[in-house]
């Protein structure tokens, strides 16, 4: 590993933890739900690196190249489909979660977790 | 043509034709969600002792995805389908307190089709998919009443359930730049075990499969999550869901993917006897009913990872037992804590008490529930708990067996109050109007109650050789699933 690839692995593990800080420490429940997109964005660019090759080309064949010059110099298609189904995903869960938020403001008139606190012990 | 894809396919298809179909005919939904449950239960009941492995579009394997049906899905597979059933019949009348019972039924078996989907995959990205399908139908179902309780347990449920999600999908990940594909049997095969990427791949996975499963430093959502869903959803939580997508697919990447090592082994153990004392303690000084109920949940979880964490054939035996056995009986108890609330609008134990005259079914069958959950013979709950702590004296760990033992009689403890203040003692005044409830609430405790009674009889050998046995070989054989895939595909 180079250590330009290292440092983007490095910044997105950085991203990864401003995430999870944010979902830890925030009490606003959007800045949570922006937190968890943050995180789940780390993750897909995390995936996309994974496939990543620094001049690769596009993964689509076509007759002229051969199936092992193709595989030698373009990027990995696999990730890509996956990052898709994530988003796919992170689309419904979002969703949710802003449906969750609409319905709380609704009910407490606040968007403060330390005055959502109907549960404990 | 393979029963495999049936499985995830059946309950997926009724969840998006219940909602199109009985907009007209209310009654409709009810028949087509308890026709399709029934369904699924004959057909895991069907497939009990087979092995078998469905490759999706006849793609091999390690290219293609890979549906895997041996012992120890099977196991699951049963589990699932026949709680689903159980809770599916009392919904018929329970849910009629709700508005909105098709989208119920419709989210009810998407859980149920991701549940299928996960213990059935053969690929990581494709069990990762359906468990956020169940975990978002989950999200949803918990907060099904919106109110102020419902609405804030489901936020707290999906934002650590999501941090879960995103953990599980990071191990993927790195699983895939460490080994370039996403078969489960082929990575097992390639997987470096030396590795520091090893290290923080395993990390990722019982991070975020802990927190499904509600092990003890990671629990905080549960005893907030499965009290506040309506009650056949509570029993579905309990009974099968933290079971399904968190510690099935935990053991299977430990035992088969991983290969278990002392560590890993170790971590269990730890795990395992921390849930079960904590959730114990936090249990005994609960007032509400169904909140009670969740934190023992975490503590028979920790009863199951105790046996994995063993290892030895008696232990894992012991632990599969035990999952079976606890979604039963917790199921029931959440059915029972739900026919009361039906009743008396309350689940605080304080207002309840000599409910035992006025709602005999009700009374009768939580009875056997809390008597199989305590471990008193001959009901389930005894059998499994005595092979758990045999298996712990066996492999000389005598100070787990003795915290194990300690454990069910704090739980004894704490269903002798649950019964006391509940249906035996006085009849409170305002509960003198209170009747039984409806039949089919009725019928479905009593088939789980008689489950509860009957099923130390899978412990005698011929039936034992059909269900638990297969169980624990496809664990026991470790690394060797690989092997076993690739080649059959």
């Amino acid at each position: 590993m180079t250590r330009e690839s290292g440092m983007i692995y490095a910044l997105c593990f950085v991203l990864f933890m401003v995430g999870l800080y944010c979902v830890v420490v925030k009490k606003n429940l959007v800045k949570i739900v922006l937190g968890l997109a943050i995180m789940e964005y780390a993750v897909n660019l995390f995936l996309i690196l994974i496939g990543y090759r620094k001049d690769g080309i596009a993964p689509i064949i076509d007759g002229a190249t051969d199936a092992k010059t193709f595989a030698a110099a373009s990027v990995d298609p696999l990730p890509q489909a996956l990052v898709l189904t994530s988003i796919v995903i992170g689309l419904g869960v979002l969703t949710l979660m802003v449906a969750l938020c609409i319905r709380l403001y609704e009910r407490y008139g606040t968007f403060d977790i330390t005055q959502i606190r109907r549960l404990r012990g | 043509m393979s029963i495999i894809p049936l499985f995830v396919a059946i309950p997926l298809a009724s969840a998006f034709l219940i909602p199109m179909f009985s907009k007209r005919i209310r009654v409709f939904s009810d028949i087509f969600a308890n026709v399709t449950t029934f369904i699924l239960c004959v057909m895991s009941l069907g497939v009990i002792g087979r092995n078998a492995v469905y490759t999706v579009g006849l793609w091999k394997p390690p290219v293609g995805i890979a549906m895997a049906l041996d012992g120890w899905s099977v196991l699951l597979l049963v589990t699932v389908n026949s709680i689903s059933f159980c809770a599916t019949v009392f919904s018929i009348k329970y849910m009629e307190q709700y508005t909105s019972k098709l989208r119920y039924y419709s989210l009810f078996l998407l859980m149920v089709a991701g549940m299928n989907g996960v213990v059935l995959s053969g690929d990581l990205f494709n069990l990762y998919v359906f468990l956020e399908i169940a975990s978002i139908a989950s999200y949803a179902l918990v907060g099904f009443g919106c109110q102020h309780d419902e609405l804030e347990a489901s936020f707290k449920y999906l934002v650590l359930g999501s941090v879960a999600s995103t953990f599980i999908l990071l191990g993927v990940a790195v699983g895939y730049s460490l080994t370039g594909t996403l078969n489960m049997a082929d990575i097992s095969a390639r997987l470096p075990h030396d590795s520091s990427t090893f290290i923080f791949m395993a990390s990722c996975f019982i991070l975020g499969f802990g927190l499904k499963a509600a092990l003890v430093p990671f629990h905080a959502w549960l005893p907030d999550a499965h009290p506040s869903a309506p009650a056949p959803i509570s029993a579905m939580l309990s009974g099968v869901l933290i079971k399904a997508i968190g510690v099935y697919a935990l053991i299977r990447l430990i035992f088969n993917i991983f290969g278990l090592t002392p560590v890993l082994s170790h971590i269990l153990l730890f795990f395992g006897t921390a849930s079960m004392v904590i959730g114990v303690f936090l249990a005994i000084g609960q007032w509400d009913m169904k909140r009670l109920f969740a934190y023992h949940s975490i503590s028979q979880i920790g009863y199951v990872m105790l046996g994995f964490g063993l290892a030895t054939p008696l232990g894992i035996l012991g632990a599969i037992f035990h999952l079976m056995n606890h979604a039963v009986f917790k199921g029931l108890l959440f059915l029972t804590a739900g026919s009361v609330e039906y009743n008396i609008h309350t689940r605080q134990l304080e207002e309840m008490g000599g409910l035992r005259e006025r709602m005999p079914v009700t009374g009768f069958t939580s009875l056997v529930a809390s008597m199989s959950i305590a471990g008193i013979p001959p009901l389930n709950g005894f059998w499994s708990k005595l092979i758990i702590i045999i298996a712990c004296v066996q492999s000389g760990h005598y100070i787990f067996g003795l915290w194990a033992a300690f454990v069910s009689l704090m739980t004894l403890a704490s269903f002798l109050k649950v019964q006391k203040f509940a249906f035996f003692g006085e009849l409170k005044e305002h509960n003198k109007g209170v009747r039984e409830v409806p039949v089919g609430m009725c019928l479905s405790m009593m088939i789980l109650a008689l489950l509860c009674v009957g099923m130390g009889l899978l412990l005698v050998p011929s039936v034992r050789a059909q269900l638990l046995d297969p169980a624990v070989a496809s664990l026991l054989r470790g690394t060797e699933y690989a092997a076993w895939i690739l080649s059959k595909g």
